[in-house]
């Protein structure tokens, strides 16, 4: 049981981590300034879930690992996060369709977890509403108003959605970890969460003027494990640097 | 002090009685501590001078994302990452203020940044200096910071009101960004052996470019007199210096690192510490866009700039077919 608890909550925690990370990069060279201070603040936020779920899946796996520890010291089998978010920025549009495909997802389980018999999940989970709701609002006005922008604008979108949308589907099977989850009243079934999603989707890309992509396919193995994309690695390389070449010290 | 070598008119300061009436009335208010409000009327000199400095400044809070930037992708921890993405959220915030306060004097956000990415606008010169080491954010954080908040905090006082309004929010979490700055400084400082090589090879790289912040000595400069007299600066560069030195140099030997300059010494009489001179050679080398990094600065914006075109372009679209749909419903 424990096991699958620690699993879920490294999901959690390693798809902020890897986010915040990738969106972390923006810094300092975002379209306009005002991009600058919301993507810095939606990193911002990330990483602080990020310390929280990690800091809980420490705790539940019970060998003394912090939220440093998981995040810095384990290698790319290790992490548990989805493929979608370890993909590379890409230009500004693609960083903000990963943003929305994820944040849709984000924000339909992290309600779900509201009310999670584990009270530290509810908890983590009601504090991170607030920020994650202002995530999917901010991203949806973006991939409205860039979808339906310029002739080129347009175009840029389309390529990013039709990119990343065979990274959306892993979001939604379950497997055995989210069985477990879902017997112990822990967390919702990410299958059930499909529907709406999708409803969701289909109006925003409907007002972005994007055609969602008809092939289904889902690429899985990130929230496994068991096949990560090779970017992970090189992220890894350069979050991890400073830990792993001076292990000894405390920063 | 993230504005140098502002220009004013050259002129040298006019006497209250040389003043045509409206002139010697502005004069007389700031004289008495009063606030120069947007719709003042204004010198010509006084609206350009303070264009220059307060877009010198956002400048510099913009550039100042790069270098920092540069270590977030390789903070050592999560809350150090956290940290450190919320101080450069801060500058860009502050960017944002400064870009408001000076478009009440006339000038357009885009015309500024048009004019720092053609180098017709200056940022400051220590944000050409490369941040090579996580020791390096805590230098920036204790030193370039410690060194800015020198210069603004007097700036409260400004007698430009939107600009004196700026800085008092700046100057909050300036102060809170130097004390995280000292915090890095003094894990590294106790740490590991490598780690106190890497604080102490930071404060060798950036001892003398944090007092080259605060420009050359402008006493005789005829800008600095009537910067000083409109009170858009309100002390000497050597004034700042001095106090920067003075509150730096025991905060060193605290952390148990070296100030790169043998002739430090306090002396008892004066209560102030004596230093050396940065080399000042080397500081109009920077200006002149030769320092370490000024390409590879200008160029990061330009790119985000160029690259960004299309989204601000979409956007921009976007709102306009929105506002005809708007009018077109009523």
């Amino acid at each position: 049981m424990s096991d699958a608890l620690f699993e879920y909550l490294c999901r959690m925690g390693d798809n902020t981590l890897v986010l915040g990370h990738r969106i972390s990069e923006w810094c300092g060279v975002a379209p306009v300034l005002e991009e600058d201070i919301a993507l810095a603040n939606t990193a911002l936020d990330l990483i602080g879930q990020t310390q929280l779920w990690l800091g809980l899946a420490g705790e539940v796996e019970g060998k003394g690992r912090d939220a440093d520890q998981l995040a810095f010291h384990r290698d790319v089998w290790d992490f548990r996060n989805l493929l979608l978010v370890e993909q590379p920025n890409g230009d500004f549009g693609r960083t903000m369709m990963r943003q929305f495909l994820f944040d849709g997802w984000h924000l339909a389980q992290l309600k779900g977890l509201m009310t999670s018999s584990n009270d530290q999940i509810a908890a983590i989970a009601e504090k991170s509403v607030k920020e994650v709701t202002y995530h999917l609002e901010r991203a949806t006005d973006t991939v409205i108003g860039l979808g339906d922008g310029t002739e080129e604008s347009h175009k840029r979108m389309q390529d990013a959605l039709d990119r990343l949308y065979p990274f959306v589907g892993e979001m939604f099977i379950a497997d055995a970890v989210d069985q477990a989850m879902v017997s112990d009243g822990i967390a919702p079934d990410p299958s059930t969460l499909r529907p709406d999603y999708d409803a969701m989707l289909d109006a925003v890309l409907a007002e972005a003027t994007l055609q969602k992509p008809t092939d289904d396919f889902a690429h899985k193995g990130g929230k496994s494990g068991a096949r990560h994309t090779e970017h992970l690695g090189h992220m890894l390389t350069q979050m991890q640097w400073l830990q792993r070449a001076y292990p000894d010290a405390t920063w | 002090m993230y504005a140098q070598m502002i220009k004013s008119t050259g002129e040298g300061v006019k006497s209250l009685d040389d003043m045509e009436p409206e002139e010697r009335a502005f004069q007389e208010r700031i004289n008495a501590g009063g606030k120069i409000e947007p719709k003042d009327w204004m010198p010509e000199g006084y609206r350009k001078n303070l264009i220059r400095q307060i877009g010198q400044h956002a400048h510099s809070e913009i550039v100042g994302q790069l270098p920092e930037g540069n270590w977030i992708t390789r903070a050592p921890t999560l809350e150090r990452k956290a940290i450190l993405l919320a101080k450069v959220q801060d500058e860009a915030g502050h960017g944002l203020y400064l870009y408001c306060a000076a478009e009440t004097l006339g000038v357009t956000r885009d015309q500024m940044t048009r004019d720092l990415l053609s180098g017709k606008m200056k940022y400051s010169s220590i944000f050409n200096y490369p941040t090579l080491t996580w020791a390096d954010m805590g230098a920036v954080g204790w030193l370039v910071d410690g060194a800015a908040i020198m210069n603004q905090v007097p700036l409260q006082r400004t007698s430009y009101g939107p600009y004196a309004r700026a800085m008092v929010r700046i100057c909050k979490e300036e102060s809170f960004h130097q004390r995280q700055g000292f915090d890095i400084m003094m894990k590294m400082a106790k740490g590991t052996e490598a780690q106190r090589k890497m604080a102490q090879d930071a404060l060798n790289r950036f001892w003398y470019p944090s007092l080259m912040m605060f420009g050359p000595s402008d006493a005789e400069s005829v800008h600095s007199a009537q910067s000083m007299a409109w009170k858009i600066k309100m002390n000497s560069n050597d004034e700042l210096r001095q106090k920067f030195v003075d509150q730096t140099a025991p905060q060193a030997e605290y952390l148990g690192l070296t100030v790169p300059d043998e002739n430090l010494k306090f002396n008892e009489e004066t209560g102030h510490y004596e230093f050396s001179e940065p080399d000042w050679d080397e500081f109009f080398d920077v200006l002149k866009g030769n320092g370490p990094c000024n390409t590879e600065r200008l160029e990061a914006r330009n790119r985000a700039w160029d690259e960004g075109r299309w989204v601000r372009e979409g956007l921009l679209a976007h709102a306009e077919k929105k506002r005809k749909t708007a009018i077109a419903a009523e």
